[in-house]
């Protein structure tokens, strides 16, 4: 179990070399820090890796998940989980439901709501099912992202710069509970930040772009 | 492989529709009526290519008046709607935004140029309410010299366009500018001691220009070739060039289609000289202006027109506004007699006598517009979505194939496409006005969404994806919910045009399909203003129940989750 990443070669449809010939293995349970500047490449790297990069960019080598290749793949076939900065919860659904959209169609009805407000509760949002994602604070909403993600059952996991919005003494909070809930999951992590503080505390390696 | 084929796919059907819906036809029409203007008709027995429809066209009384009179309206409300709306944005820019704009321009889009005409007609002519006003200082005589319903010069026209046009440019306005950096320009020329009007002139409207051309000439296309506004505002012996082309071809003498069709193709070169004319001045202002900001003037008179442009402004909507009010009166109306401001008997009595004639019509004119709106929402959709599947922008040529419709006069290509329909068997059917309708439901639709749809956070769906969401399911699922308020508003504008049109539906529909504006319009030239105003104020209700409703039904979803928050916090 693991996310293999081979000879990646990145360039923008302006013929712009983005990343160039990176190579990084992710063994499960095992969180990897990449750290880097804005503007040099990291959220390019993600979204080629999650299958979001746009067809006018050029990628080059491979991407392997548990040794199947992804880049061939759509990204909703990937079983790549992606948590952005802003948390992006759907603005029309619930909280609950916006947990509810992530959570396999496999779990039907009651067992459907139980998961779910397991997951609230695990995330300290317990009864805040009809919430709407606006009025939560960014905190709640960072632990909602999180748990939706989660609750997808990915084979991998991707945080880009989960923590940047939030203000410094929430930060370390939430770092600790995405660490507590990631770490049970035994799945390869890739972290994408500009801060030290999140690679000293997380990274089991730390990479620069 | 899959995620590249996929795109493709939507890509090209959207395209198909749009070149077998859209293209063909129009360039099917366009040939038509070239054959038939330079006369080859084999229906009307005229085989013999030759230049004897054009002597025909040229030879008709009034023609050169009447070709005169379109250039004057057309480009002359064009200069102005134009020029008004670029001082108006340099003049009340804090106050244009995205939410005074909805709010205030909405009525003037919505109201159909056949409603409005009418009622602008009762504002302004000899005995209407301006004359009425001005009674006590003119003894009591309605105004002999106050002509400016269907007189020589086409004032009352050129208002009409402007009251319809101006409030369209300052929308494509508003959604251009949210494209520029606006307030940077306005602070850094500022702080080199630019007053703001210069910072307008020298920088804001040379940026927002190449946004707002395809729009301008939209107004030009129209304003040169309406035929609604210009039967009912324009003079009538001559009348505006459209309407003396319309009238060659509903003249029992069906040889005089010949004559006609070659009007129809000088009426499409009309509208493409006045494109190269709009070119050239284009041309000449980009020197000019570039030497004129290179010298450095802080300051320029031009800020002293300020209160003229925003007057005239007021005006034209406070005539608008009079307008539509009128229209509602006279269908309460028994008695009005000259000089009173306001009706002398009132009556409900214009409602109930149409009744029976109106149930039919009304329902023709909702399904049109229900059906026309739904085939270009699914379609401006579809496009939409090949785009984001695509991942590109949009390229030049579609921005100009969306426009297509709208610069090409209607009647340099219906009049051809209905002879080819009567061919198939397919003319005088609500299918033959549907289509027609949604040829220029589409382009608006389309124009309406693309923005809001463009400054989606593509983040959004990439997190549904990325949850294990397929494509149709993040469109349905993610997108559509998220984009509902824009998706209304375009769904209303959609009802809006589709319930506006006029020669479409008569020429397509071959008068079997009274909408309430071929209804409004071929009352208008009657006598009895109560049922006109009935037919006007219904033509004018539908399009604003419509805003209503897409303004309404958002905030009943919002209203809900207010109190769903409220029981649970």
């Amino acid at each position: 179990m693991s996310l293999k990443l081979r000879e990646i070669t990145i360039t923008t449809p302006n013929g712009i070399t983005l990343i160039q010939n990176r190579s990084l293995t992710i063994q499960s349970g095992e969180i990897s820090v990449l750290m880097g500047a804005s503007g040099s490449g990291k959220s390019t790297l993600l979204n080629a890796i999650a299958g979001h990069l746009s067809p006018l960019f050029n990628l080059q080598g491979s991407i392997e998940l548990n040794a199947v290749e992804l880049t061939t793949k759509p990204a909703e076939a990937r079983q790549i989980g992606l948590v952005f900065q802003d948390a992006m919860l759907f603005p029309h659904l619930s909280l609950g439901d916006n947990l509810a959209f992530g959570l396999a169609p496999a779990y039907k009805a009651r067992r459907r709501r139980e998961k779910v407000d397991q997951a609230l509760e695990q995330a300290g949002l317990g009864g805040l099912y009809n919430r709407h994602p606006d009025s939560l604070s960014g905190g709640q909403r960072s632990r909602a992202a999180l748990m939706r993600a989660l609750l997808a059952e990915p084979s991998a996991l991707l945080l880009d710069e989960p923590f940047a919005s939030l203000d410094e003494n929430r930060r370390a909070d939430i770092r600790a509970f995405t660490l507590t809930h990631i770490q049970q999951r035994k799945i390869p992590v890739l972290l994408v930040t500009h801060d030290p503080e999140d690679a000293a505390a997380m990274g089991d390696q730390v990479e620069s772009l | 492989m899959i995620s590249r084929a996929d795109p493709k796919t939507l890509r090209l059907s959207v395209l198909g529709a749009l070149g077998l819906g859209l293209i063909l036809p129009i360039l099917a029409g366009l040939l038509e009526t070239g054959r038939t203007g330079f006369g080859y008709a084999p229906a009307l027995g005229a085989i013999s290519v030759s230049l004897e429809p054009w002597q025909a066209l040229f030879t008709q009384p009034g023609v050169w008046t009447s070709i005169r009179l379109s250039l004057l309206t057309g480009l002359g409300a064009t200069a102005l709607a134009t020029l008004l709306a670029l001082g108006f944005a340099t003049f009340a820019y804090p106050y244009l935004t995205q939410k005074h704009a909805s709010r205030w321009l909405t009525p003037f889009l919505a109201i159909p140029h056949a409603a409005l005409a009418i009622g602008l007609a009762f504002v302004i002519m000899p005995s209407g309410w301006i004359a009425r006003a001005l009674a006590p200082l003119t003894g009591m005589e309605p105004l002999s010299g106050w002509m400016w319903v269907n007189e020589t010069w086409g004032l009352g026209l050129t208002i009409g366009l402007l009251i319809k046009e101006l409030p369209f440019l300052l929308l494509m306005i508003v959604s251009a500018s949210t494209q520029i950096p606006i307030q940077q320009y306005r602070r850094v020329g500022r702080s080199l001691g630019y007053s703001d009007a210069s910072v307008w002139l020298k920088l804001i409207i040379p940026a927002l220009w190449p946004l707002i051309r395809l729009p301008v000439m939209v107004v030009l296309a129209y304003s040169l070739s309406s035929v609604d506004m210009g039967l009912i505002l324009g003079p009538s012996n001559p009348p505006v060039f459209a309407v003396f082309v319309l009238q060659l071809f509903s003249d029992p003498n069906l040889l005089l289609r010949l004559p006609g069709s070659a009007g129809a193709l000088l009426q499409g070169l009309m509208v493409i000289a006045a494109f190269l004319l709009l070119w050239l001045i284009e041309c000449a202002c980009k020197p000019i202006g570039r030497c004129w900001a290179r010298r450095g003037q802080r300051n320029i008179a031009a800020a002293r027109m300020a209160p003229i442009v925003v007057g005239s402004i007021m005006l034209l909507a406070m005539m608008g506004g009079l307008a539509m009010l009128s229209m509602l009166i006279w269908s309460l109306t028994w008695r009005w007699s000259w000089p009173a401001l306001l009706p002398t008997q009132w009556s409900l009595q214009a409602w109930q006598l149409g009744q029976s004639a109106l149930g039919g019509t009304v329902l023709n004119t909702m399904a049109l517009a229900l059906i026309t709106t739904t085939l270009a929402l699914i379609l401006a959709i579809a496009w939409l979505e090949a785009e984001d599947r695509g991942g590109r922008g949009r390229a030049g040529w579609a921005e100009w194939l969306i426009y297509l419709p709208l610069l090409i006069p209607q009647i340099a290509f219906l009049q051809g496409l209905n002879v080819l329909f009567l061919q198939l068997g397919l003319s005088g059917g609500l299918s033959a006005v549907i289509w027609a309708q949604a040829l220029f439901v589409f382009p608006y639709v389309m124009i309406t969404l693309s923005d809001p749809w463009r400054a989606l956070d593509p983040r959004l769906a990439r997190s549904a994806a990325s949850l294990g969401a397929s494509p149709i399911k993040r469109l349905l699922r993610v997108k559509l919910p998220v984009l509902l308020t824009p998706i209304l508003t375009a769904a209303a504008i959609g009802v809006a045009v589709s319930v506006a049109q006029y020669l479409p539906t008569l020429l397509m529909g071959a008068g079997r399909v009274p909408t309430l504006t071929t209804e409004a319009v071929s009352l208008a030239s009657g006598s009895d203003r109560r049922v006109t105003g009935v037919y006007a104020s219904l033509q004018a209700g539908l399009p604003l129940a419509a805003y209503l409703l897409a303004f309404l039904m958002p905030s009943l979803r919002h209203r809900r989750w207010q109190k769903t928050m409220d029981t649970r916090s």
